[in-house]
């Protein structure tokens, strides 16, 4: 029976690798296409593994050539990685008030926190533009960086881990005559780190794959993040498409790496959030 | 005599340092909640209310704000004869068959990877991939591989002998279903995920009585395993409902409504028709039906719940 169940289990594992190359085949394709001189892109059958390689030229083209994509590169670092310590900074600070400290209206603002989350952002995109350009924060980094950064999404999730921090811990910090700011850093902060690294990672992810928002609140190209980047530079490229995917590839390793890296946490996060709704 | 007199001094200190603290509490609070508020306040809740206002009127930004006319329920009637809006919000339905097919490819999966294979973990990461990867460079890729002449699905296909395959993207019956393909499989990492903890949730000893039982595995998924999951299934529902209908930025990339509009979507018209045609007050009543749509998805999911989940 034991000595059955094995079997299945290799057989089942052997077939589901193979779903799982089948699954990740446009990546594989994708990589490929990126180390190929231009003329064997469409060579059919696939030569998956290179037989002439490309690389060199064709990273070098994307990252040295017309399009500046370090500069990309670097927008896309610079406004993911503010955009995440701002969010989680204010979000924290909100589930900490929302949880903890007792004030008038509490709940009235918790309420209208909770309907901006049902507000389709594409739905106010046109006012958000207006007001932007009126506050001159219309094609700037740092316009782009507040739309990020104010959700009420890390206010919920993080709210239920403030919540689950028992009272008496904070009462006794209370006797010693501790204040809400020393009891928020001192206190909970530490308690809550693996939340707030499970929210930093996604929130981060959602930056940087962030497209519709730079389109819209960014025009020039010195600002552009590399998801604007890599649009223009594809439709811009015309039929090089070995250097399309090289840039394609650059856009997705990043996180890649950091996916890797942190999957615990985004993994967590994402059943977390799925199951707790 | 004198011990009430003190007693009534000493309860108007406490109240007095009761009110005090309170106050000090009630500060505290605002200056915890005060940057959160304030952001939402000037980044959506404002501008809800003014795409509310500006989706009665007749106005373009650049115009200025002394050129803007209200004209009532115009732009909403105007909608509803709108071939291009009726044809996007006819896709947006379409769009929302992506749901049910990738809960059912994902639960599936989520089973067979929960019980029937090593290498969980790595499996876990192989199908999450396509959600984390960017929906630009995914959609970059798949309008090569989609090709029609020489991309490599057709090549494919040719190589099996269909003489004449479809050209997907190109073509007017086909692109939205390509589409949709696409959006199922950069979908479906998330609904595992999250599936699979829904089935880590699951008690074992349900299962175990039904060894007892001798129910088969059929029986097991059919009694067990999916009435246990059914909150998680229709969470995934509704957050993938609402997330169809904000679909953008694929179908941006991907196609730009093309081809003959046969791929436009509620929010890619109202991008174009607000940033690009810059007719402010009908994209404003255009994002106000989306908001509508929304809202009634969500008003089912909070009736749904108490009514249909089994827990």
């Amino acid at each position: 029976m034991d000595k059955r169940k094995k079997g299945i289990r290799t057989v089942t594992t052997i077939l589901m690798l193979l779903a799982g190359v089948a699954f990740v085949l446009p990546f594989l394709w994708m990589i490929s296409a990126s180390f190929k001189p231009e003329i064997d892109v469409f060579k059919y059958p696939i030569e998956w593994i290179p037989k002439h390689w490309n690389v060199y030229e064709n990273y070098s083209e994307v990252w040295f050539g017309e399009h500046p994509f370090g500069i990309y590169y670097w927008n896309t670092v610079k406004v993911s990685v503010i955009t995440t310590l701002v969010s989680v900074w204010i979000s924290s600070m909100a589930a900490y008030g929302f949880s903890h400290v007792d004030f008038k209206g509490k709940n009235a603002m918790f309420l209208l926190v909770l309907m901006t989350f049902m507000v389709p952002s594409y739905s106010i995109i046109v006012p958000q533009f207006m007001i932007f350009r009126w506050l001159r924060l219309f094609d700037s980094h740092l316009g782009l960086i507040l739309i990020g950064s104010f959700s009420a999404l890390g206010t919920f999730m993080l709210r239920q881990f403030f919540l689950g921090i028992h009272k008496d811990y904070l009462e006794a910090a209370k006797l010693d005559g501790a204040g809400h700011a020393r009891i928020f850093l001192q206190i909970t902060i530490p308690l809550v780190k693996p939340a707030l690294a499970t929210y930093a990672i996604l929130r981060f992810i959602w930056t940087w794959n962030d497209y519709a928002n730079p389109l819209i609140f960014l025009r020039s190209d010195r600002l552009a993040t590399i998801q604007i980047g890599i649009q223009k530079f594809a439709s811009e490229s015309g039929v090089y498409y070995s250097l399309i995917m090289a840039g394609t590839v650059s856009a997705i390793l990043p996180l890649l790496l950091i996916f890797i890296v942190g999957q615990k946490q985004v993994i967590e996060g994402i059943a977390m959030g799925g199951v707790k709704g | 005599m004198d011990n009430t007199i003190t007693k009534t001094a000493e309860s108007k200190r406490t109240a007095r340092v009761r009110s005090a603290t309170k106050r000090r509490e009630t500060l505290s609070g605002y200056l915890f909640i005060g940057p959160m508020f304030l952001g939402l306040l000037i980044l959506t809740i404002i501008p809800t209310i003014i795409t509310f206002i500006l989706s009665f009127s007749d106005w373009s930004f650049i115009a200025g704000v002394d050129k803007l006319k209200f004209t009532g329920f115009r732009n909403f009637s105007r909608l509803f004869d709108d071939h291009v809006f009726l044809v996007s919000l006819k896709n947006n339905l379409y769009l929302l068959l992506v749901v049910p097919v990738q809960l059912i490819i994902s639960l599936a999966l989520a089973v067979i990877i929960d019980k029937l294979v090593y290498l969980k973990n790595f499996f876990k990461i192989i199908f999450f991939l396509p959600y984390i990867s960017s929906i630009v460079a995914v959609s970059i890729c798949f309008q090569l591989l989609f090709q029609p002449s020489y991309g490599p699905i057709n090549q494919f296909l040719r190589s099996l002998g269909v003489s004449n395959p479809p050209t997907w993207l190109a073509d007017i019956h086909y692109a939205l279903p390509s589409v949709m393909v696409i959006m199922v499989w950069v979908g479906i990492g998330f609904c595992l995920i999250v599936y699979m903890a829904a089935l880590q949730s699951i008690p074992k000893d349900l299962y175990e009585s039904a060894d007892i039982d001798g129910a088969g595995a059929w029986t097991r998924f059919a009694r067990i395993t999916f009435p246990m999951v059914s909150p998680t299934t229709f969470f995934l529902l509704v957050t993938g409902f609402i997330s169809s209908f904000k679909a953008f930025d694929i179908i941006k990339v991907l196609t730009e409504g093309r081809p003959a509009y046969s791929t436009s979507v509620v929010t890619y018209y109202l991008y174009t028709t607000a940033f690009e045609n810059l007719k402010t007050g009908y994209a404003s009543s255009m994002a106000l039906i989306l908001f509508g749509f929304v809202l009634l998805i969500t008003l089912f999911q909070m009736y749904g719940q108490k009514k249909w989940v089994n827990y």
